[in-house]
């Protein structure tokens, strides 16, 4: 975001071994299990996003990284040493907290100075990183104001300023933009990724926002009741869902249920060419990937489908319409905005679209 | 909004209990203090006599600097136990906090006077301290000095002033948002930065307000060295009591009232300052 940057970037550590561990982590709060024996890699410099529905266990995930919670089995380490057994204040790991969590009683300038004072840092040596980070995050000319008197956005900032002072190996983001209104929280996505690209830490980001993910993360990591249930680039985890809980979380998407017989999938009115084992299967199918079968030559592997029109909702450049192909199966079909569409129409897709998935 | 019928039936009571029972017993006493009495009559002639003998009496002004390094101990005291307590309960004490906070409550429900008999007990020198300090030979005949002493006092009213201290510091700890000091820790702070730097200022709004009160409240006791202070610990309370009781000199009662009044008001004014200055709403 600004010169001055470039003290901040970390000294690449070892190529090739990850620069965080997770290894068989669990968590359990009296009877109940937060996190189900989680085992996840983090390489230097990534952007990794836990993604998750409220409850799933990512925040805790992230609390046991920090230290503020000790994990029931398991080990975590970085840079190839163990972490989860240092106190969070010897963790070379520094968080941005949910709502900010700034010192109420402390000024701009203070609060990003935090982190150096406790470590005694030489005051001439302070004055000059808190400047270096505040231009960072553009927060220059609030210096002397107290948190209470800076909006939710200018916060956050200040939350980040007070987090990369540190030169952390690893920041971790807990749910940062949750607090922020929706302009404001697409302009600091980009803000974020321009920033990690800059200063190249490490960031783990907690979110249950799967657009917000899906436009930060080199990786996504999909927890579900406390267990991972996919982690992939997000290209990767939107075209190839491993499990149906996948595809619908992350997109929107038609599953579709039926089975494989013979190498050919049946599912309702429809049939394909599916390849796989024979017996119950669920295959899941991107609304945009159903075209118009009038529009453009139709793939060689065309499935063609006959549907009735039951609702079509206008979103600007698309539209999203909802087609009953019979037998009460109703698909959710996405094409270009076109104008009102009613009665039957036909539809096709590629047979390598329908991706087979897990329940 | 309201009619001003409404407005005037509403504010009268408050308003009325307020001039009768503390602005014109106040301006009374104010009064008084200027007044005099000759031959055991008191005479309404406006004179500065009180205020004189008052200041240039050893024994009044000795009682009240008494009074004052009492105040101050009991102050000292009550935070020196009230704040660990606090901060104990607060941030370790985990699910038993409940069943302690009920605990440090509950002396409060059990009569004053019964508590300062309780440490007439404790301290004679046939008290229940004695008999243990001689049945363990650490001392062969009666300590006399526990009972009957400004130790005694400061004792007793440590022990009945401690809760008033312990909750607005227990308040104000449990008012600091856990994650502020998980931020602490996390840019690196150990247990006793993040106490020094974080939790003890967010806290000092309470830590003022109990030991306003500790000071306040002791200051204008005169039971506690009724029971157990003896002579030596007779505060200025007693002073009061007896002017304005056996020495029928209400002049001079009075206008050692306003003195106590005014360190006071004096002293409310300062600390609403001072937590004002040190709260960030």
């Amino acid at each position: 975001m600004s010169a001055g940057a470039f003290s901040l970037r970390q000294a690449s550590t070892g190529a090739g071994s990850p620069l965080l561990e997770v290894r068989g982590v669990a968590k359990r709060f009296g009877a109940r299990e937060v996190l189900k024996s989680i085992s996840l890699d983090i390489a230097a410099g990534e952007f990794l996003t836990l993604l998750g529905e409220s409850g799933s266990g990512k925040t805790t995930l992230l609390r046991l990284i920090a230290g503020f919670e000790q994990p029931t089995a398991g080990e975590i380490r970085m840079a190839g040493e163990r972490l989860d057994t240092l106190p969070p204040y010897k963790r070379r790991v520094n968080t941005v907290f949910q709502h900010y969590a700034l010192f109420p009683h402390l000024n701009v300038r203070d609060n990003v100075a935090y982190g150096l004072r406790v470590k005694n840092t030489p005051k001439a040596e302070i004055g000059g990183r808190v400047d270096e980070a505040l231009s960072m995050v553009k927060m220059t000319e609030y210096t002397g104001a107290r948190p209470s008197k800076l909006s939710g956005g200018q916060q956050q900032r200040i939350a980040l300023a007070r987090a990369l002072i540190n030169r952390p190996q690893l920041l971790l983001l807990d749910e940062p933009l949750s607090a922020l209104d929706a302009n404001l929280r697409k302009q600091m996505q980009g803000e974020l990724k321009a920033l990690q690209r800059e200063v190249g830490i490490t960031f783990l980001f907690v979110t249950h926002d799967q657009e917000e993910a899906m436009a930060l993360s080199d990786r996504i990591a999909l927890l579900r009741d406390g267990a991972l249930e996919q982690v992939a680039s997000p290209r990767d985890i939107y075209a190839h869902p491993a499990t149906a809980y996948t595809a619908q979380f992350i997109g929107q998407t038609n599953l579709l249920r039926g089975e494989v017989r013979g190498g050919v999938a049946i599912c309702g009115a429809l049939r394909w060419p599916a390849s796989g084992s024979d017996g119950a299967a669920v295959f899941s199918l991107r609304p945009e990937a159903i075209p118009l079968a009038a529009d453009g030559a139709a793939p060689p592997d065309a499935v063609r489908l006959c549907g009735v029109i039951q609702q079509q909702i206008y979103g600007g450049s698309s539209e999203l319409l909802e087609v009953d192909c019979g037998n009460n199966q109703i698909l959710r079909v996405r094409i270009p905005a076109c104008g009102p569409l009613s009665g039957q129409h036909e539809f096709v897709f590629s047979a390598a679209d329908a991706i087979r998935v897990r329940e | 909004m309201y009619s001003r019928i409404y407005k005037a039936i509403v504010s009268a009571p408050p308003l009325l209990w307020v001039g009768f029972f503390l602005l014109l017993p106040y301006a009374l006493m104010f009064a008084h203090s200027f007044w005099a009495v000759r031959d055991g009559v008191l005479v309404h002639e406006w004179n500065l006599q009180n205020y004189h003998t008052l200041l240039s009496n050893p024994v009044y002004v000795g009682v009240l600097f008494r009074t004052m390094r009492i105040a101050a101990s009991v102050m000292l005291f009550s935070l020196l136990l009230g704040y660990p307590l606090a901060y104990y309960l607060s941030f370790h004490a985990g699910p038993r906090k409940e069943l302690l906070y009920q605990l440090v409550i509950v002396p409060l429900w059990v009569s004053y006077l019964v508590r300062g008999y309780a440490w007439k007990t404790i301290l004679g020198s046939d008290g229940v301290l004695n008999g243990f300090l001689q049945y363990f030979h650490i001392t062969h005949e009666p300590v006399g000095y526990l009972l009957y002493s400004p130790f005694a006092v400061v004792l007793m009213l440590t022990h009945i002033y401690t809760p008033f201290v312990f909750l607005p510091i227990y308040a104000a700890l449990e008012h600091i948002p856990r994650p502020l000091v998980e931020a602490s820790q996390d840019l690196g702070a150990n247990p006793r930065s993040t106490f020094l730097l974080v939790i003890l200022p967010l806290s000092m709004p309470g830590l003022v307000a109990g030991a306003t009160f500790a000071f306040v409240l002791s200051l204008g006791d005169f039971l506690a060295p009724l029971l157990v202070g003896g002579p030596s610990g007779t505060m200025i309370a007693n002073i009061v009591q007896s002017l304005f009781g056996a020495a029928y000199d209400w002049p001079l009662g009075a206008s050692i009232s306003v003195c106590i009044l005014i360190i006071t008001v004096t002293l409310l004014f300062m600390t609403e300052r001072l937590e004002k200055r040190w709260s960030f709403k």
